[in-house]
């Protein structure tokens, strides 16, 4: 994973609430076995409408999404994340989002910037206003930057530490490989087998 | 106990965490939590897998792991060759995975074959105080045993497949406390939409949710399981029902369940597993059973239900603008006229079927309701058993025969339409009735419509072909 300390790119203003994996990643592109390749899949129902933003310049060049709340509910697919990144958002906006969601893009270098629903109002006035504006979100000093208005994001610190270091997560875990096989020589007997 | 050792009580949920804490987090870290099961199936499962192969990596507890064929898998002409393509990919991708890593696997045709949160239970492999994953957000089902289950994306389920942990950071804990008596015709599935329409899609973010009090108490294993499938819902990864003899008596005997002393000694633990007497949630919701009524949804989130009584609701009876907007692309998208009663909205399809209502019991109330009757004038109704399991029970019976004599599709187990990845999806427009759990735009196909509904709701929506309860026959 590419570490990722700040990002600056074109703000896309999807005034939507309740997105669901099902609307950014329709079922019928999750029969791939790759994990890449998957831009043309992202929001493919709504692309089809030409007044969507992602099909409006300079919107659809765009890498920071700020979304309305409650960002990413419903299946877990980590497929939502996969078509967001490769689609090329680097950074996704919301008051809220749902929890499988937020994990899912911090183990892909994805983002998830938690703001206040007035903030994210404040900022979408200015991505209309001035289509094209660039936003800054810095996870260092927490804060979202668009124009004169900076104000400050949330983000679990455990996540924020391993984005900005580009750490798997697998590996960190197998550091601990003493006191897992540990742990597994104090399991009760009875507990179940597949096999 | 806990009076005596002087521990703080604890609830259901925080002892589960605890007993599975490999290593507690340390300054801001998450806990690692030893995972006792992993349910694995087509979806999900394929780049995990290429992930362990480019690492090197062996899949650690094949003891611990099994497969399932459900999402892409067609309910009928199951042993011809699955004619889309890509489908057939995802299929062929997980036995290949399945044999080169050695995970045992239930695949189409399988005696065992079903939707994973069918199969787990029915094979004794979900308990009391286990930690359950699988890569779909469903896995909430097996909590209604006591277990902390949750859906994992695919990068945790190469984690789990490598490591059997996960890092999690701890959740907040909610009591749902649904106090009072059903009324006839009123389900679990009528409770959790009513619960969900209460605390809204997002209200359970960052909690686990444990569904308490006489009316939760009073729900077979098959109802608590509805309950919990659809916490996801809600926005909760997870919720849980402490286990009981309910739960024991469902548990006893299946395959992989204790036997003898080993039976004696889970029970001993699975009964020290309740929320302690003192314990406090960091949020607590009241439902009154009592008043409860057959829900439905009107809308495009599961939030989005009223009482089957009520009328298609206005958008300006909605507190904030972003509301306002959401119910006013949601009706237009669901192509109805405010106002109207619920009762009077024609369907096309009726599904009965998903890991939330495909089991022997949802089979059966449906059953009892269709027995004798024909299925309304241009309605298809589709009966789709959670597993072939399920399904060979449900023939037994000769619930098979009433449906079909009903004039419904009987089929094999799967997913089938509860989302538009096999080849049973809705036409663009059509409107449906539906057991399953999402009503999202497009779930069950391309501009499909959907109105989630009880088991009942949905036998008596096909007798009448407008959405109706069986207190409307």
């Amino acid at each position: 994973m590419e570490p990722i300390k700040k990002h600056t790119g074109i703000g896309v203003p999807l005034r939507s609430s309740n997105v669901d994996t099902d609307q950014i990643i329709p079922a019928v592109y999750l029969k791939r076995v790759t994990k890449t390749g998957f831009d043309d899949a992202l929001f493919a129902g709504w692309r089809k409408d030409e007044n969507f933003i992602l099909n409006q310049e300079p919107y659809k060049h765009g890498s920071v999404l700020v979304a309305g709340p409650d960002f990413g509910t419903g299946s877990s697919r980590e497929h939502a994340v996969w078509a967001l990144r490769d689609y090329g958002f680097r950074v996704v906006i919301s008051a809220r989002f749902a929890d499988i969601f937020r994990g899912n893009s911090g183990k892909q270098g994805l983002v998830a910037a938690q703001v206040t629903q007035d903030d994210v109002e404040l900022i979408w006035k200015q991505l209309e206003a001035e289509p094209g504006t660039e936003v800054t979100v810095d996870l260092e000093s927490k804060t979202v930057t668009v124009g004169a208005l900076t104000v400050p994001f949330e983000i679990d610190d455990y996540v924020r530490w391993r984005l900005m270091e580009g750490l798997d997560d697998i590996g960190l875990t197998l550091q601990h490989e003493e006191a897992i096989t540990e742990f597994e020589a104090s399991r009760p007997a009875w507990l179940p087998r597949t096999q | 106990m806990d009076g005596v050792t002087g521990i703080k009580p604890r609830t259901l949920a925080e002892k589960v965490w605890d007993a599975h804490t490999v290593v507690p987090g340390k300054g801001g870290k998450p806990d690692l939590l030893y995972i006792d099961l992993h349910l694995v199936h087509e979806v999900t499962s394929p780049q995990a897998f290429e992930g362990l192969r480019l690492e090197g990596r062996p899949l650690r507890r094949l003891d611990l792991t099994i497969a399932t064929e459900d999402h892409n898998t067609p309910t009928e002409n199951i042993f011809s060759t699955i004619a889309d393509i890509t489908s057939r990919t995802q299929i062929e991708t997980l036995r290949k995975n399945a044999e080169e890593f050695g995970v045992r696997i239930h695949s189409l045709g399988d005696a065992e074959q079903g939707i994973v949160h069918v199969v787990g239970p029915q094979l004794g492999l979900t308990m009391p105080g286990m930690t359950v994953v699988c890569g779909d957000s469903h896995t909430s089902t097996h909590g209604a045993f006591g277990a902390l289950a949750f859906g994992i994306g695919t990068s945790e389920v190469e984690h789990v497949m490598a490591t059997q942990t996960l890092p999690l950071a701890p959740f907040k804990t909610m009591a749902i406390n649904v106090e009072g008596t059903l009324k006839p015709g009123v389900t679990a599935k009528d409770i959790i939409l009513a619960v969900i329409a209460e605390i809204g899609t997002g209200g359970g973010q960052g909690y686990v949710l444990e569904y308490r009090g006489s009316a939760i108490r009073g729900l077979s294993m098959e109802g608590r399981m509805t309950i919990c499938n659809m916490s996801i819902e809600a926005g909760a990864r997870a919720g849980m029902v402490a286990p009981d003899e309910t739960t024991f008596e469902y548990v006893k005997g299946r395959p992989h369940a204790p036997t003898g002393e080993d039976w004696d000694a889970a029970v001993g633990y699975w009964k020290t597993l309740p929320t302690d007497e003192g314990a406090t949630f960091d949020r607590e919701v009241f439902i009154n059973a009592d008043e409860l009524e057959p829900f439905v949804t009107w809308g495009t989130n599961p939030g989005q239900g009223i009482p089957l009584s009520q009328s298609v609701p206005f958008p300006e009876d909605f507190g904030d603008e972003n509301e306002q907007k959401a119910a006013s692309r949601a009706l237009d998208y669901m192509g109805l006229t405010a106002g109207t009663p619920m009762k009077e909205i024609p369907v096309d399809v009726v599904f009965l079927g998903s890991c939330t209502n495909s089991r022997i019991e949802d089979l059966r109330a449906a059953a009892d309701i269709v027995k004798g009757h024909k299925v309304a004038d241009g309605v298809r109704m589709m009966v789709v058993p959670g597993s072939q399991k399920v399904r060979a029970q449900a023939e037994k019976e000769g619930l098979d025969q009433i449906f079909k004599d009903f004039g419904a599709d009987w089929r094999f187990a799967g997913c089938s339409m509860c989302l538009g990845m096999n080849p049973d999806q809705l036409a663009p427009g059509e409107r449906c009735a539906s057991t399953s759990n999402r009503n999202f735009e497009g779930r069950q196909g391309k501009g499909g419509r959907t109105h989630l509904v009880s088991p009942l709701v949905a036998a008596a929506t096909a007798i009448r072909g407008t959405l109706a309860s069986p207190a409307d026959l």
